[in-house]
């Protein structure tokens, strides 16, 4: 792009608005973060003092934090490799089939629009231990299933909740990049005798690894900051901290638990998360992972 | 097809079945339970066949009161939430245009930095900064309004990028034409990028309509007054009362309500869904 208009003055104006929402609706509250984070203030606002890095120290030897940080890492992990393997089948079986493509992709999509909030709620009611049919027919199976006593089942539920929301993206990433697959690859195995197994192992799962490395950081970025409402709507946390990720810990700490200065602390580390992931994403996902 | 194998063919038709089923399953249960009385519940399981008081429910939860905390008929929340969605859209598409056609199409000193500030934006999702978000909006005066329900969340880096993706493939032939007709900066915008950017502002428009519709933590702490409940946030609401039972059916149908919107516009505009899906992870 060389030729460009000479005005002066008209760009600022036009960049007025995005940068004015920027600095007070993002850059503000960033720098009000970083700079709570290095004090302490009372549940009232009413005095703080400066105590530099005694929030981060505080944080660092807090064994909830690293246990947030379990859980956070255990559900992100679960959300992404259920999702992924889920969507993967049926994008390849939705590629081989002929009739009724655009039909089955229609049916497999929507869940992408229901607000995450509303997915929990859907799900919770499933396996509501008094009264949901999955929950009472787990009973009859010999499952003890109570989500709100049990930790390990409070994390399935929000990860299957989490999970059929997100079917729909990998599904769609999947049927474009199988699409992209040469059929001249796939025809020459199969004259040679490869079976459609042999085929997809040894030809179209490595020409996806793109698709399955981007869908992964997407997917990672998803539970970790997209899920807050699945698990609010949900298990509010718990029990104890067992569904308490590190998003939620810095809602549930700041507006619950009144400790601002803590929960600044952790804005400040989750920012850099975001900050790492985001250049991950920007870094390898630009250059992208190339076998031809 | 490579070649025929009818009993994997079948497989794979089985398979897709079986994962449309999986993936209704939970829809079709919420409606179930929305057609039958409050009373149902309490037997210890949910019914799993239609009952006959679904007319009845829906028409207390749509036009009456959602129930169970929530004194505000859905048809209004509905409203409000359409005002957040639509705000959050076109407000971050038109901020967006006029920035990413400002980085494109002029030569300016900072011109950099700005592109970098506004990058940044993706380095700060709401929930991560929550707190202190919370206390400038409360410090500007605007909780409980619409202004602090949508602008807090306009800024847009994504949009940005897609635009100015978007401008970068225009010629510059066509801008040079432009200009030697006489055509001024904002003759350009209007009636040569703006019509060249319709199919992208459509696709767009899918993806931030979904965003601002489903948008929960947001509204959840900034509105207090039920004048200003949006639909999603509001089964929150529905969901903490603690006295007395729980009125599962008015709460599914008023989720199935706050879901059905967003869940038309993708299947209505599933190409521009697609698109805009596709375009916006570039």
């Amino acid at each position: 792009m060389t030729v460009t208009f000479p005005q002066k003055g008209l760009p600022w104006l036009l960049l007025l608005p995005q940068l004015l929402v920027t600095a007070i609706f993002f850059l503000w509250p960033a720098e009000q973060a970083l700079e709570q984070a290095f004090y302490q203030e009372d549940a009232f606002g009413l005095s703080r003092e400066f105590i530099g890095l005694e929030n981060f120290a505080a944080l660092f030897t807090d064994p909830l934090y690293y246990q947030s940080m379990l859980t956070t890492l255990v559900f992100s992990f679960s959300v992404a490799i259920v999702g992924m393997s889920l969507a993967l089948l049926l994008a390849v079986m939705a590629d081989r089939v002929i009739r009724g493509k655009l039909a089955y992709q229609t049916l497999l999509i929507w869940p992408y629009a229901v607000a995450p909030a509303l997915a929990g709620v859907l799900w919770w009611i499933l396996f509501d231990p008094s009264m949901g049919p999955i929950a009472l027919w787990l009973k009859s199976a010999g499952v003890d299933w109570n989500h709100y006593l049990n930790g390990n089942q409070a994390m399935i539920l929000v990860v299957i909740a989490s999970t059929w929301k997100q079917i729909s993206y990998n599904f769609l990433f999947f049927l474009a990049g199988l699409q992209a697959v040469p059929r001249s690859l796939i025809e020459a195995a199969a004259i040679d005798g490869a079976s459609p197994f042999k085929r997809f192992w040894t030809i179209v799962f490595p020409l996806l690894s793109p698709t399955t490395f981007f869908l992964l950081v997407v997917n990672l970025v998803y539970a970790f900051f997209e899920t807050f409402g699945v698990i609010d709507a949900t298990t509010k946390g718990g029990p104890g901290q067992s569904t308490t990720t590190l998003v939620y810990k810095v809602f549930n700490d700041g507006f619950v638990g009144l400790d601002l200065g803590g929960s600044a602390a952790q804005s400040v580390v989750l920012m850099a998360i975001v900050g790492l992931m985001t250049v991950i994403q920007f870094r390898f996902i630009e250059r992208k992972v190339q076998y031809s | 097809m490579i070649e025929n194998r009818p009993w994997l063919t079948f497989a794979s038709h089985a398979t897709l079945l079986m994962g449309i089923a999986l993936v209704a399953l939970p829809v079709w249960m919420a409606l179930v339970a929305s057609t039958h009385p409050a009373s149902a519940f309490g037997a210890g399981h949910i019914p799993l066949w239609f009952g006959d008081a679904g007319a009845e429910t829906w028409g207390t939860v749509l036009f009456e009161k959602a129930g169970n905390g929530v004194d505000t008929p859905v048809w209004f929340m509905m409203l409000n939430s359409l005002i957040m969605a639509l705000g959050i859209t076109f407000g971050k598409i038109a901020i967006s245009l006029l920035s990413a056609y400002a980085i494109v199409f002029f030569r300016f000193p900072f011109r950099n930095l700005c592109f970098w500030i506004i990058f940044m934006t993706l380095m700060l999702p709401v929930e991560v900064r929550i707190v202190p978000t919370y206390e400038v909006v409360a410090n500007l005066d605007l909780l409980n309004s619409y202004t602090g329900l949508t602008l807090p969340l306009i800024a847009s880096a994504t949009a940005t990028f897609l635009f100015r993706q978007c401008f970068l493939s225009i010629p510059g032939e066509l801008v040079e034409a432009a200009r030697m007709d006489g055509a001024g900066p904002w003759r350009f915008f209007f009636d040569i990028l703006l019509p060249l950017s319709r199919t992208n502002i459509a696709a767009l428009f899918v993806i931030l309509f979904i965003y601002g519709w489903n948008q929960y933590l947001w509204p959840l702490l900034i509105t207090t007054d039920d004048a200003y409940y949006t639909l999603v946030m509001s089964i929150k609401r529905m969901l903490s009362v603690t006295d007395g039972d729980i009125a599962w059916n008015q709460i599914m149908a008023t989720t199935l309500l706050a879901m059905l919107p967003p869940v038309a516009v993708v299947i209505g505009m599933q190409k521009l869904f697609v698109k805009g899906l596709v375009d916006s992870e570039k």
